[in-house]
């Protein structure tokens, strides 16, 4: 058993750390302040090679793995995890079933400039009335001759706004249940599609997180991904995978917060002493730290299962749901060390705190993330 | 047998500059020691006429290599110049200034001659003992202080950072030799050419860069009081920062906010006016090298990390240390 | 055109802290990085390199233990063509005069038109390696550069920054020059560059064994260095400050004036 990061990794791990640090972080408050999506480091992003760090270099990727994109996440989420959502959407959301479930033509066509990062992807699942029950599709395809007609709409989808491809789930027949569900590959100009109203958050507040609007929406049958009845499944892995994303999230969200910290205690004086001299401080870091290694340890776990084609679902579940649960615990216990000064915007812990609990909500719930691994466990 | 501590004066636009002044001055208490002679080298066009200016400033001696070659500093050939010198004379020390011209003048020649060089040097002394060089310079980030000495081989050879060693008063009747010399400059075969020359235009502000800021925080009371802080800035060849407050303010332009939300800034003199000093400003600029602060608050956290601290009215003290500085400058040029 | 870049891997000075019990340097965990200037000399020969679009390349070398060997590594994922290790336990304790003549006895044998190194390393400060080694290979040098570009006919042209003016300067290759941070602002590696970097391109060692036809022994290491350290120490540590209180605005004046002249910042 080996657990150090391979020398490429490493050097991967020091390039993103310099680039988050220098290009992301100086962002990340405005971004939080003004909503607004931080599309200067989109550009760098793509100049790069950041949007399209798993894929085969055939398919305009960089050539790297699984791990590599989870170091990425993690490193850019320590800064801003606005950001760290824009890459998480496209690549695993949208590229990644692309890459794992379309033809040569979709790879060719739509892959390519996703991962070159030319074009910038989404995924549309989540239903007013199909949240965490995602059986629930409400969406139809209807298929007319050479098209299919999508009608319905999809909510909280991130990167909606300004998305160019979009990965949409919708129901081809009812009858069927989840084996009638299909996916489609749309492009934000076909017509009949448009992006509704966008919400307002309490986190992650520079993403674009928007409703798509289908009506009479006219996708051309070669845009089915995967086969007719297969969505419920490609939805489902495309989840399996995206888990080990937000997991690294909630993970660099965590080691933000507390790298954040330390700085802190070691600068704030109290009663005469630096805060760092109180054994309470150095007790809630050290708690801290080892429920954040913790974290790593599952979410590297994961993506190595991923990467050795083992099977993953269960553990980036299990990574999801602890790295997602010690975020939202770190970030309120640092911004406690912080006391006052924490609760102000002068500081970067409380938009840390408010972005880490929507880890414990997308792309799965906690609940969920229970649910998977119970049922990895049989027990029923 | 090598002797005489050798000084390479700096001129440009034919003026000699202040650095090459203030190593006559140090020069003048190396050769003391040594029982030596201070020997000045001068090289430019239409030069000559400044030689006797070394020798005011404590030169015994002066080399003038006076051709139009020299006239605007190039690599070639002033290493050729000073090399045929250096293997003439054999001096005991040769120093230079450790400006754009002394930092790639001296290097060249240390290698033409196999001879070692110490750059940088803030202290120069003589052993009393074994006679030797030593030179100390900081190192590592001016983390460390270290001291170089150059055991074996002549001449000992190093530059200084300009206005760290103090010229000796002008003494117009001091008395020395002044030698012209001559070089062949058709050894030089490196092609160097000039296109252009042109003094530098201002560039835009960088204050993680400044090596001197004036910042101001919400004591300075107003917009206008950074004119003055602008003022004292520029006398001390520095820049203007300024603390969250007045940027938040709109007195200032974020650019140069200080801080937590703001840059890290470490410059060797850090003014702090009217700033509290706050932890978040504090964390921006504690790695100062030297920091003064005023403020009218005797408790204010800003003279925790200050060096010198003056409690007093910022907005009486500034014009005034403005007008001071300016005045001690200008006595100090007229010397 | 075969240009080479000469690198430093240094520990960032920026981060060593002084122990403010013993007063000694803090190294532990202070990471390593690519000397800025020389990273920023890295950047203008790739932009050169990309300018040109000719087939011309860029081979990066550095002198140093095997743990230089991931500087180079970094320089090869931001562009590089091929890198050289210089590494020789006989290389130990070499000054600045014996490190030129080292890494200039590796340049000849690897081969170059144009020769870039940074102006300064944060570690030593002392701007001489980049000059010492043009004057060991016998070429031209132009110490900080600011902008370069390469005209058509191969006349390299270098605007040199000096305190108060500057210079536009023309030679021909082989040169030397010496960059300054403000040359370019560095690229990062790429994410494939940081794969490639290992997988498909490789670190070459140049060893004493490798550069002893091209070197005199009495030339390199401690016993080739005319200069060696006879003591180092630390800055006082920083006291108490002084504080004046009660000081009429002249006193006051009076003073700062006097603590600015003797620190010499008038």
């Amino acid at each position: 058993m080996d657990f150090s990061l391979s020398k490429e990794h490493q050097l991967l791990q020091q390039m993103l750390r310099s680039f988050a640090e220098t290009e992301v972080k100086p962002l990340a408050q405005e971004v939080d302040e003004e909503e607004r999506v931080p599309f200067e480091t989109v550009e760098k992003m793509k100049r790069y090679g950041i949007l399209g760090i798993p894929f085969p270099k055939q398919y305009g990727g960089q050539g790297g793995d699984t791990l590599a994109y989870i170091l990425a996440i993690e490193e850019l989420s320590k800064v801003c995890a606005t950001t760290s959502v824009i890459l998480a959407a496209h690549t695993s959301l949208c590229s990644n079933p692309i890459y794992e479930f379309g033809t040569e033509e979709q790879k060719q066509k739509y892959l390519v400039p996703l991962a070159k990062g030319e074009k910038i992807g989404a995924f549309g699942l989540t239903e007013p009335g199909a949240g965490t029950d995602a059986a629930g599709q409400q969406t139809k395809a209807v298929l007319e001759g050479d098209h299919y007609v999508l009608n319905g709409s999809k909510i909280f989808i991130t990167n909606a706004g300004f998305a160019d491809v979009f990965i949409i789930i919708a129901m081809t027949d009812k009858s069927k249940g989840t084996r009638g569900i299909s996916a489609f590959i749309v492009e934000k100009d076909f017509p009949g599609f448009s992006v509704g109203k966008h919400e307002k958050k309490m986190g992650i507040k520079g993403s674009s997180t928007c409703e798509l609007i289908m009506e009479n929406c006219i996708v051309p049958k070669e845009n089915l991904l995967g086969q007719e009845g297969k969505g419920y499944s490609i939805a489902m892995k495309t989840l399996d995978s995206g888990r080990i994303g937000i997991a690294a999230q909630a993970l660099g969200i965590g080691e933000g917060a507390l790298q954040e910290t330390i700085g802190y205690v070691r600068e704030r004086k109290q009663f005469n002493r630096r805060i760092s001299q109180f054994q309470n401080t150095q007790f809630e870091l050290a708690s801290m730290k080892a429920d954040l290694d913790a974290a790593q340890l599952l979410v590297y776990r994961a993506a190595w299962a991923k990467d050795n084609g083992q099977p993953y679902g269960h553990l980036a579940a299990i990574a999801k749901l602890f790295a997602a649960d010690t975020a939202s615990d770190v970030t309120r216990r640092c911004l406690q060390l912080y006391g006052g000064y924490g609760y102000t915007r002068d500081y970067p812990i409380e938009r840390m705190m408010r972005d880490a609990k929507i880890t414990e909500i997308y792309e799965g719930t906690s609940e969920v993330q229970k649910m998977v691994i119970a049922s990895h466990l049989k027990v029923k | 047998m090598s002797k005489d501590v050798f000084v390479v004066m700096e001129q440009r636009d034919g003026e000699i500059q202040k650095v090459g002044i203030e190593l006559l001055g140090q020069a003048s208490k190396l050769a003391q020691d040594l029982g030596e002679k201070v020997v000045a080298v001068l090289f430019g066009y239409q030069i000559k006429a400044q030689a006797q200016k070394c020798i005011a400033y404590g030169a015994d001696k002066v080399l003038v290599v006076d051709d139009k070659e020299l006239e605007e500093y190039l690599t070639e050939p002033y290493a050729l110049a000073l090399t045929q010198i250096i293997r003439e004379e054999e001096p005991e020390i040769v120093l230079y200034g450790a400006s754009s011209i002394g930092r790639d003048l001296a290097p060249r020649v240390s290698a033409r001659i196999r001879t070692g060089l110490t750059a940088d040097c803030t202290g120069l002394a003589i052993d009393p003992e074994t006679k030797l060089l030593q030179m100390t310079r900081p190192a590592f980030g001016g983390n460390i202080m270290a001291t170089i000495l150059c055991k074996n081989h002549r001449p000992q050879m190093a530059t200084v950072r300009p206005g760290v060693m103090k010229a000796l008063e002008k003494d117009e009747s001091r008395t020395g030799e002044i030698v012209e010399k001559t070089i062949d400059f058709s050894q030089d075969t490196h092609g160097v050419k000039i296109r252009k020359v042109a003094k530098e235009e201002k560039k835009t502000v960088d204050i993680t860069e400044a090596k001197v800021l004036v910042s101001g925080g919400r004591g300075i009371g107003s917009a206008a009081f950074f004119q003055e802080l602008g003022k004292l800035a520029e006398v001390l060849g520095g820049e203007v920062a300024s603390s969250r407050a007045c940027v938040d303010a709109g007195w200032i332009d974020k650019s140069r906010q200080v801080g937590q939300t703001g840059k890290t800034v470490r410059p060797d003199l850090y003014l702090a006016c009217g700033i509290s000093g706050a932890i978040q400003h504090v964390a921006g600029m504690e790695g100062s090298d030297f920091i003064i602060a005023i403020n009218k608050n005797d408790t204010a956290p800003i003279f925790d990390v200050a060096d010198v601290g003056v409690v007093g009215d910022v907005k009486a003290i500034v014009p005034k240390l403005t007008e001071a500085i300016k005045k001690v400058k200008e006595e100090k040029a007229a010397k | 055109m075969k240009i080479v870049v000469c690198i430093k891997q240094v520990p960032d000075t920026t981060e060593v802290k002084l122990d403010p019990v013993t007063n000694t340097l803090i190294r532990d965990g202070v990471p390593s990085i690519i000397n800025p200037d020389d990273k920023a000399g890295i950047e203008t020969a790739l932009q050169l390199k990309e300018t040109l679009n000719d087939g011309s390349t860029v081979t990066v070398v550095s002198m140093g233990p095997f743990q230089a060997d991931v500087a180079l590594r970094e320089a090869l994922a931001m562009g590089a063509d091929e890198a050289y290790l210089i590494s020789d336990r006989a290389f130990g304790g070499s000054d600045t005069l014996a490190t030129s003549t080292i890494i200039a006895a590796g340049l000849k044998k690897i081969g170059f038109d144009l020769v870039i190194t940074g102006r300064q390393a944060i570690d030593g400060d002392t701007a001489q390696v980049g000059p010492q080694i043009a004057e060991h290979l016998g070429i031209p040098q132009v110490s900080y550069a600011e902008e370069v570009h390469i005209e058509a006919d191969g006349t390299v042209v270098v605007k040199r920054q000096f305190e108060d003016r500057y210079h536009i300067l023309e030679m021909k290759t082989p040169c030397l020059i010496t960059a300054l941070s403000e040359l370019a602002k560095p690229r990062y590696m790429s994410v494939a560059g940081c794969f490639d970097a290992y997988r498909e391109k490789e670190v070459k060692m140049l060893t004493y064994e490798d550069l002893k036809d091209l070197l005199d022994p009495s030339q390199i290491g401690l016993k080739g260095s005319p200069t060696n350290v006879y003591k180092s120490f630390t800055k006082q540590a920083k006291g108490a400050g002084t504080i004046y209180k009660d000081l009429s605005t002249d006193d006051a004046v009076a003073a700062i004036l006097a603590k600015l002249d003797e620190r010499h910042f008038i």
